[in-house]
């Protein structure tokens, strides 16, 4: 058997990032690779720097120091050597910042509010990205508004509905489906299944997983919720007072912790 | 009996401490100096009284556990690959087509009906879904899962199902080297039989087995070479260390 | 025929020049190149107060007063009538500050006011039009902080205006925005046109005269200067279409303007009659 190639294109680099509001708050010089088709999860406590992270990563908040590169060539499927493609998140203006994560980005917010526009319909919501790409025919989103609603199972039936007669586990899928009709080259979840019900989170975990396959997905995950990484994560970051502690597989992470704090996070966990 | 090839995987001087820094830095050895080689169509059997570290080794293999000291190598036609300092990313494709791992115990997903789960290693290839199903649907059958069974999540199955379904999981891809921890600790007669089979067709098509079996009849049946782990146990060998500086904050 | 009313003697006393002071007005006028400069780009100027609240009409006046020469021939309009009390109140109010003649008629306007209507008659080269806006804004339904919205312009961050009229679709089965429907002009700035029926979004579209819009309360102007493109936005399967009425106007039997519906009786009698006035009455005169 030939040694299989083991490098994968690395779609996204944080290189010392920093930004901190006070000592200990924030995030510190952290440093990371998101490769191609990869879930990379970010753990720790609330006010562990995990949520600032998320957003110097997505390019909605200027780091005090260090570079967010994106390699825009990886995203489309071209293991270009060199900086070709390569754009440095804070060099690059804010309109194409923004566009980025308008067009080739997706965010998903904790609580579907933020991520939804609750005044129209959840299809007019799912087709939102796909007319800011220029999609200019209603039947086609109405198509594609259905088709992802069924893959996130709400019922298309349901299409005219507004967002605020849904359930917090059905507006969730809703923002989930409204974030990959786009196919985005990069996802960013913030606790994706926070303040849901123990029996919606396992049905969502479920469906995350089976997008992230079928898409190839590549996610950056902050969730405080071991359990939640363990099953969407192939790879965590532990993170603690702004500053990554720990970094591996997901069940090295989880079964063989190495920092104190990451084997007292673990071991704090009922079943992790 | 001994193969004569080339050895697929080397073990050389392992080492495997845990640092509990919950106890004050105690630091417990698991595993000293233990050296094999492995080849392919072999089955190498670890033997020994159950306890901690009996799994120790096979999850330094599958890249769970950090290794402490010590190299683990892959020989491949092309190269050598030393996987104790592997970079995480690079355990997903390693996973994926070479090291494969039949746990004990199912991590049960919510909702994931049995035949996905055991589909899953083969889609994570890129193998066409209708392909991948009729594939696991063979295997499941294969382990005498009850048809009505394949499509409900396997959380509400006794040990039994559970572990059929990991073990169809864990020999549907055909991974180049697979580690087997107790594969049928809680199995029938027809199905340890069943197993056995498994293991026999892999050895045949030049897969190289690490295991562990509890079960003399078939740990007898299915290994080429024992290696009695015993000498190399460091379990309860208790180092008092300074507590770090992270615990004394 | 001429209906130009030309007043006799110097414009009131202690009152500019159309009322605002030059200053005021030159301020004006940068604002206004700038936004001809930028065809959609909503331009804030500082706005003065106005002898009338907000919502009568007053950025439409600060800008008719910035351009207003003492030649010029004024006409305004409400709604397309002369004759109303919003109408007849700016014309007089001009007549007194400024001493222009007044015109009812469209061809003879060097400078129109109007508010939620585009005369039926063709503008010409030369003539102004300024439009009274009430909300300037288009993304406005959607995002109130004005920090978001100017850089959604700046970025052409636009998919949201086609999700309003997603919606309406969804609901109605068809584009239901009837008035204020959102252009692109020049194909770069999403504009709203102020509330003029859809049926004058087509003469927006490379139209020879010069088309200035000004909202008093927001303190925004911005243009669209001749022979400009003007898009009204819509779905390749839902294109835009304009208003369309089964009956003529029961005055000039006109069938291709824009009708007014207008209650006759308690009985539920009603008749649809031209909404510009000059234009039906000019047909009808013609007719008789």
């Amino acid at each position: 058997m030939k040694r299989p190639d083991l490098n994968r294109a690395v779609l996204l680099e944080a290189r010392g990032v920093s930004r901190l509001y006070g000592p200990g708050k924030g995030c510190e010089a952290v440093s990371l690779r998101l490769h191609r088709g990869e879930v990379l999860g970010i753990v720790g406590e609330s006010g562990s720097g995990k949520s600032t992270l998320l957003r110097l990563l997505a390019g909605m908040e200027r780091p005090d120091a260090g570079q967010v590169i994106y390699r825009a060539s990886v995203a489309q499927g071209l293991d270009a050597a060199g900086h070709e493609g390569e754009l440095d998140l804070y060099a690059i203006g804010e309109a194409r910042r923004r566009a980025l994560l308008r067009m080739e980005w997706g965010l998903v917010h904790q609580n579907p509010r933020d991520g939804l526009r609750l005044g129209v319909s959840a299809g007019a919501n799912i087709g939102e990205r796909l007319m800011a790409l220029g999609e200019r025919h209603y039947g086609q989103l109405r198509a594609a508004g259905q088709d992802w609603m069924g893959r996130v199972e709400l019922d298309p039936e349901r299409i005219d509905d507004a967002p605020r007669t849904f359930s917090g586990g059905m507006q969730q899928r809703l923002q989930i489906a409204r974030t990959l009709v786009t196919r985005p080259n990069l996802v960013f979840m913030d606790e994706p299944t926070g303040g849901l019900d123990v029996s919606v989170q396992a049905r969502l975990l479920d469906m995350l997983r089976t997008l992230v396959r079928e898409l190839g997905l590549s996610v950056i995950l902050v969730t405080h919720d071991l359990a939640v990484a363990r099953l969407l994560a192939h790879r965590l970051m532990v993170m603690r007072r702004g500053q990554v502690v720990e970094t591996g597989l997901t069940d090295q992470i989880l079964d063989d912790p190495q920092h104190a704090y990451t084997q007292l996070l673990v071991s704090s966990v009922l079943t992790p | 009996m001994t193969s004569l090839k080339q050895p697929f995987l080397s073990v050389d001087a392992l080492h495997k401490a845990f640092v509990l820094h919950g106890q004050g830095g105690m630091t417990l050895e698991v595993m000293r100096d233990l050296s094999l080689t492995l080849s392919p169509g072999e089955c190498l059997v670890l033997a020994g009284p159950s306890g901690i570290g009996k799994s120790t080794l096979l999850k330094m293999l599958h890249g769970s556990y950090r290794v402490t000291a010590g190299r683990l190598t892959l020989h491949f036609e092309d190269g050598d690959l030393s996987l104790e300092a592997l970079p995480a990313h690079a355990w997903h494709t390693l996973r994926r087509d070479v090291i494969g791992y039949v746990s004990q115990f199912l991590r049960v997903v919510p909702r994931v009906p049995a035949v996905e789960v055991v589909m899953e290693p083969l889609l994570a290839r890129g193998v066409d879904e209708a392909e991948a199903r009729l594939r696991a649907e063979a295997m499941l059958a294969r382990l005498n899962l009850p048809e009505r069974l394949w499509n409900l999540s396997p959380g509400t199955f006794s040990g039994g199902e559970q572990q059929r379904v990991n073990i169809a999981r864990g020999f549907i891809a055909e991974h180049p080297l697979l580690l087997l921890d107790e594969p049928t600790a809680s199995l029938d007669a027809a199905n340890r039989e069943v197993v056995v089979g498994l293991i026999e067709e892999a050895k045949a098509r030049g897969a190289a087995l690490l295991g562990i079996f509890h079960d003399e009849d078939v740990r007898e049946r299915v290994a080429d070479r024992l290696l009695p782990l015993t000498p190399h146990m460091g379990a309860n060998v208790v180092t008092a260390q300074p507590a770090t500086e992270e615990m004394r904050r | 025929m001429n209906s130009v009313d030309r007043r006799e003697g110097p414009p009131a006393d202690g009152y500019n020049f159309a009322y605002l002071d030059e200053q005021t007005k030159r301020m004006i006028r940068r604002g206004l190149l700038k936004a001809v400069a930028i065809p959609g780009y909503q331009v804030p100027f500082g706005g003065r107060e106005m002898p009338m609240p907000y919502g009568w009409g007053t950025g439409g006046m600060q800008l008719t007063a910035s351009v207003l020469g003492q030649d010029d021939v004024l006409k305004v309009i409400d709604q397309g009538a002369d004759d109303t009390t919003n109408a007849v109140s700016i014309r007089a109010f001009f007549e007194r500050v400024a001493g222009v003649a007044t015109t009812t008629t469209t061809t003879e306007a060097d400078v129109i006011q109007t508010r939620h209507r585009i005369p039926e008659q063709p503008l010409r080269q030369g003539q102004i039009l300024i439009f009274q806006v009430p909300i300037p804004e288009p993304l406005r339904f959607i995002e109130p902080s004005e920090v978001e919205t100017r850089l959604m312009h700046a970025l052409e961050e636009y998919g949201v205006m086609h999700v309003k009229l997603y919606e309406d679709i969804a609901r109605h089965g068809h584009i239901a925005t009837t008035y204020a429907y959102p252009v692109k002009v020049d194909g770069r700035y999403v504009t709203d046109p102020s509330p003029i029926p859809k049926f004058d979004n087509p003469k927006l579209h490379m139209a020879e005269s010069l088309m200035l819009f000004g909202a008093g309360r927001e303190k925004r102007l911005y243009a669209i200067p001749p022979y400009t493109r003007v898009e009204s936005l819509d779905f390749e399967d839902h294109p835009f279409e304009v208003q369309q009425w089964d009956v003529p106007c029961a005055i000039c039997g006109a069938r291709d303007t824009f009708l007014d519906e207008v209650i006759t009786d308690d009985q539920g009698g009603r008749m649809f009659v031209c909404s510009d006035t000059d234009y039906c009455q000019s047909r009808a005169e013609e007719v008789a």
